[in-house]
C-alpha cells in the first residue's frame, strides 16, 4: 500500500477488473513524476478516474473533450513557455484509440507538425470501449465489435489497424515509439526516454480490455505480452525518423495463442483461412521490422 | 491616440493592450484581418505572446482553453463556419469557467455559402454560457475588447466575453479611433489571477465529468454568474468611464428614448443607420427612439422592460433568425414583457440584412412605417419583389 499511496495516479478509481489501461496510465504518469501537467480526452481513463467530488490525479490534470487534448495541450505548452517554467514541466496529452486515430487525429496532427514539447500517449484497446466496444480506426483486422459484429456475409472488423506509427514518424517528430503494458519497465524506459528529449514525441500503449475483448481480466498482462511474441504488436522506436529500436523475438508464436482467449475472436476460430489472415499480418510485421533478427 | 484605421487593427492594438500570453489563429472571412495584425506585432516584438497558427478554429478555441486553464490571459478570434466549428469547445469552455475573450467577426453561415456579414453565427452560442457584448462601431469595438477581459475574470463571473463585431462593415471600415495609453489600460485592468487553475505546486483537476448528483449544480452556478454579469457589466463601465473619460459599454443605450412612441431595439452596426433615420423622423416631428443593445448575453430583460414599458410601438431589427420562429431577440424581447400581465405595447419582429443585404435609410423608415399595422412577430425587410 505505501507504493500505492505514494503513486500519482490514486487507486479508488472506477476501471473495471484487469484494465490494462488503468495499469498503464498509472505507468505513465509516475514515471513523468509530480512536475507533470496532464491533458486528457473524453474516454474510459477519463471517466473512471476523474468523477467529481474525487480524483485520482496527483498531477494538474484538464479534460475538456473527446477529439481537443492535443490541442488543449498545445496551448498549455504555450503557457508554459509564455511563463518563462516550460523546461521544468512535463507536458503530457492522452487519449484511447478512438481519440487519437478518428476523431483527434487533426489535432494531433496539428500538434505533430507545430512541434510542440509534448508527449502524446495512446492507450491502445482497439476500439471504443468507454460506449460499448465499437470498432475504431484501430480496432485489429477481423475483431468482433458492437459496429463490425461477424455475421452470415461477415468476418468482424474488415479494415486492418490504421498505421498510427508510420503516420507520426511521417510528421518528422523526435521520438516514436509503441509498447504494451504486457512489458511495464519498457513502457517506464520509453515515457522516460521520449521525456528526456525536446519536442513532440507520440508513445501507442497496447492496452488489453476484458471487457470489450472478452477475456478473463486475470488474463491482461499474458494477453498483451502474447500480442507482442506473436509478432502482432512489434514494440518498436523511431528517433529522428529512424527505425532505432525493436523487440527481438526468440521465438515466434502461433497468432492462435493471442486469439484464442478472447471473445472477439471466437467467430474465427473455427475458420483456418480467416486465421491465416491474421497470422499474415503477423508475419508482414516480423519481417518488416526485422523482429526475428538479434543485433549484433 | 487618436487614429485613423481599419476596424480590425483596432481589435489588435486594444488586445495588445491586454497584455495576452497566447494568441491561437485560424484565417476566416472577414475575421483574418485581426490575426494578421497580431502576427505582425508579435513578430515585431511589440507584443509579447505566444502566437500559435493551428489547424482548425476547433483547436483555436481548444488551445486558449488549455493557456487560460494554465491562468494566462489568451485571445482568439473567429467567424461564421469557423464559429460554428468552435462551437462545442465554445460551451466547454463556458462551462469550465474559464475567463478568455474572443472576438466574432459577424458572417452569415452556410447555405448557401455567404461570406457577407450578418450576426446568425453567434446568435448560435446564445444558450452556451458566453457573455455576448455587441459593438456599434470601432471606437465600441475597442472599449468593449478592454472590458470584456475585466468582466470575464471578474470572480463573481468567471465566464468567457466574446466581443461581437459586423463583419467587413466594421472588421474592414476605416475610422478614427482613440487607442487608449497602456499607463490608463494597466490602472483599469489588473493582472489576471486564476485560482482553479493547472499548477504544478498546487495539482487540481479541471473538467472533471459530474453526474446527476452534481451537474445541475455546476450549470445553476452558470446561471448565478450570468446574474451576477448583469451587476458587473454597468460597474465595469462605470470603471471605464472613470479612467478613459468616455462612456461605453454597459447593458444597452438609449438614443431618444425618453418621451418615445416608437423605439427601434437592435444590434450592432445597425444602430448607426437607425440613429441617422430616428434623427430625420424626429427632424418630422416623429417621435422615434432607439435601444442599442450591447450586452446580449446575459439578457437584462427587466432593465429593457423598464426602459421600454411605456412606448406604444416597439420593432425588434435583427440580422438573425431562429428557423420556425422568428428573430431570436425578438423571442428575447418579447418574453421580458410577459411579466406584464396587460400589455398594451405593440412589439413586432423584423429580419433584415443576412448575408450582407444593404441596409437603408429608407428600411429603417419603412419599419418605423409598419410598426401601426397589426403586431407580428416574424417580417422580412428589403426581399425582392416576384
Amino acid at each position: 500500500m505505501a507504493d500505492a499511496i505514494k503513486t500519482l495516479f490514486k487507486p479508488g478509481h472506477t476501471a473495471c477488473a484487469g484494465c490494462g489501461q488503468a495499469i498503464a496510465a498509472r505507468l505513465v504518469v509516475d514515471t513523468a513524476g509530480p512536475n507533470t501537467i496532464i491533458a486528457n480526452n473524453t474516454g474510459c481513463l477519463e471517466v473512471f478516474s476523474s468523477k467529481y467530488p474525487e480524483t485520482s490525479w496527483g498531477v494538474p490534470w484538464i479534460h475538456s473533450l473527446f477529439e481537443n487534448a492535443a490541442a488543449v495541450a498545445s496551448g498549455i505548452e504555450s503557457a508554459l513557455k509564455y511563463l518563462g517554467i516550460k523546461d521544468k514541466v512535463n507536458v503530457i496529452a492522452q487519449a484511447g484509440d478512438g481519440g487519437t486515430a478518428d476523431i483527434g487525429l487533426q489535432a494531433l496532427s496539428g500538434m505533430w507538425e507545430r512541434g510542440h514539447d509534448i508527449l502524446y500517449v495512446c492507450y491502445d484497446n482497439e476500439a471504443y470501449m468507454n460506449t460499448g466496444c465499437q470498432r475504431s480506426g484501430l480496432t485489429p483486422f477481423e475483431a468482433n465489435t458492437s459496429t463490425s459484429p461477424s455475421g452470415k456475409q461477415s468476418l468482424g472488423n474488415l479494415r486492418p489497424k490504421k498505421p498510427m506509427p508510420e503516420i507520426a514518424v511521417a510528421h518528422g517528430i523526435p521520438y516514436v515509439a509503441t509498447a504494451s503494458v504486457g512489458y511495464p519497465q519498457d513502457v517506464q524506459r520509453k515515457v522516460k526516454k521520449a521525456l528526456s528529449i525536446k519536442g513532440t514525441k507520440y508513445i501507442q500503449i497496447h492496452v488489453p480490455c476484458p471487457l470489450g475483448w472478452r477475456h478473463l481480466p486475470g488474463l491482461t498482462f499474458d494477453i498483451a505480452k502474447l500480442a507482442v511474441e506473436t509478432g502482432l504488436y512489434p514494440l518498436i522506436e523511431y528517433e529522428e525518423g529512424k527505425l532505432t529500436q525493436v523487440r527481438n523475438l526468440l521465438k515466434v508464436k502461433p497468432v492462435e495463442e493471442y486469439l484464442n482467449p478472447q471473445g472477439r475472436f471466437k467467430h474465427i476460430l473455427n475458420s483456418p483461412e480467416a486465421v491465416k489472415l491474421i497470422q499474415q499480418i503477423a508475419d508482414r510485421n516480423i519481417e518488416k521490422y526485422s523482429l526475428m533478427e538479434t543485433k549484433a | 491616440m487618436r487614429q485613423f484605421i481599419e476596424g480590425s487593427k483596432a481589435v489588435a492594438l486594444a488586445v495588445k493592450l491586454c497584455k495576452p500570453g497566447v494568441i491561437s489563429a485560424y484565417p476566416i472571412t472577414p475575421q483574418t484581418h485581426i490575426v494578421e495584425e497580431l502576427a505582425q506585432l508579435v513578430a515585431d516584438a511589440e507584443l509579447k505572446a505566444e502566437f500559435v497558427n493551428v489547424e482548425s478554429e476547433h483547436s483555436a478555441a481548444s488551445l486558449v482553453l488549455g493557456s487560460t486553464a494554465c491562468g494566462v490571459r489568451s485571445f482568439t478570434a473567429t467567424s461564421s463556419q469557423g464559429f460554428l466549428l468552435m462551437l462545442e469547445v465554445l460551451f466547454n469552455i463556458a462551462g469550465m469557467r474559464l475567463p478568455l475573450v474572443m472576438t466574432c467577426a459577424n458572417r452569415s453561415v452556410s447555405a448557401p455559402l455567404n461570406i457577407w456579414n450578418d450576426q446568425q453565427d453567434s446568435m448560435t452560442a446564445r444558450d452556451s454560457g458566453w457573455i455576448q457584448l455587441f459593438a456599434e462601431n470601432n471606437q465600441e469595438v475597442v472599449d468593449l475588447h478592454l472590458q470584456a477581459y475585466k468582466i470575464a475574470e471578474d470572480k463573481d463571473v468567471l465566464l468567457p466575453v466574446m466581443v461581437c463585431m459586423d463583419g467587413f462593415i466594421l472588421t474592414h471600415g476605416a475610422e478614427v479611433v482613440d487607442i487608449p495609453e497602456q499607463t490608463l489600460v494597466d490602472k483599469f485592468l489588473p493582472p489576471f489571477n486564476l485560482i482553479n487553475k493547472l499548477d504544478i505546486n498546487n495539482p487540481k483537476t479541471l473538467g472533471a465529468f459530474a453526474d446527476p448528483d452534481y451537474y445541475m449544480e455546476a450549470r445553476f452556478a452558470m446561471q448565478v454568474a450570468n446574474d451576477n454579469a448583469l451587476k458587473v457589466i454597468p460597474r465595469v463601465a462605470g470603471e471605464f468611464s472613470k479612467v478613459f473619460g468616455r462612456d461605453s459599454g454597459g447593458l444597452f443605450e438609449g438614443y431618444r428614448i425618453e418621451d418615445a412612441e416608437q423605439v427601434i431595439v437592435s444590434l450592432g452596426s445597425l444602430v448607426g443607420t437607425i440613429k441617422e433615420a430616428v434623427d430625420e423622423l424626429r427632424r418630422e416631428g416623429k417621435k422615434a427612439g432607439v435601444l442599442k443593445l450591447i450586452t446580449y448575453r446575459p439578457f437584462p430583460a427587466s432593465a429593457i422592460y423598464q426602459a421600454l414599458k411605456n412606448v406604444p410601438e416597439i420593432a425588434v431589427v435583427e440580422k438573425a433568425v431562429s428557423l420556425g420562429l422568428s428573430g431570436p431577440l425578438y423571442a428575447d424581447l418579447k418574453s421580458s414583457f410577459s411579466c406584464s400581465a396587460k400589455r398594451t405595447n405593440k412589439i413586432s419582429g423584423f429580419v433584415i440584412g443576412l448575408g450582407g443585404r444593404d441596409v437603408t435609410k429608407d428600411s429603417i423608415k419603412e419599419i418605423f412605417d409598419l410598426l401601426s399595422k397589426e403586431e407580428k412577430a416574424c417580417r422580412f425587410i428589403g426581399l425582392k419583389q416576384g
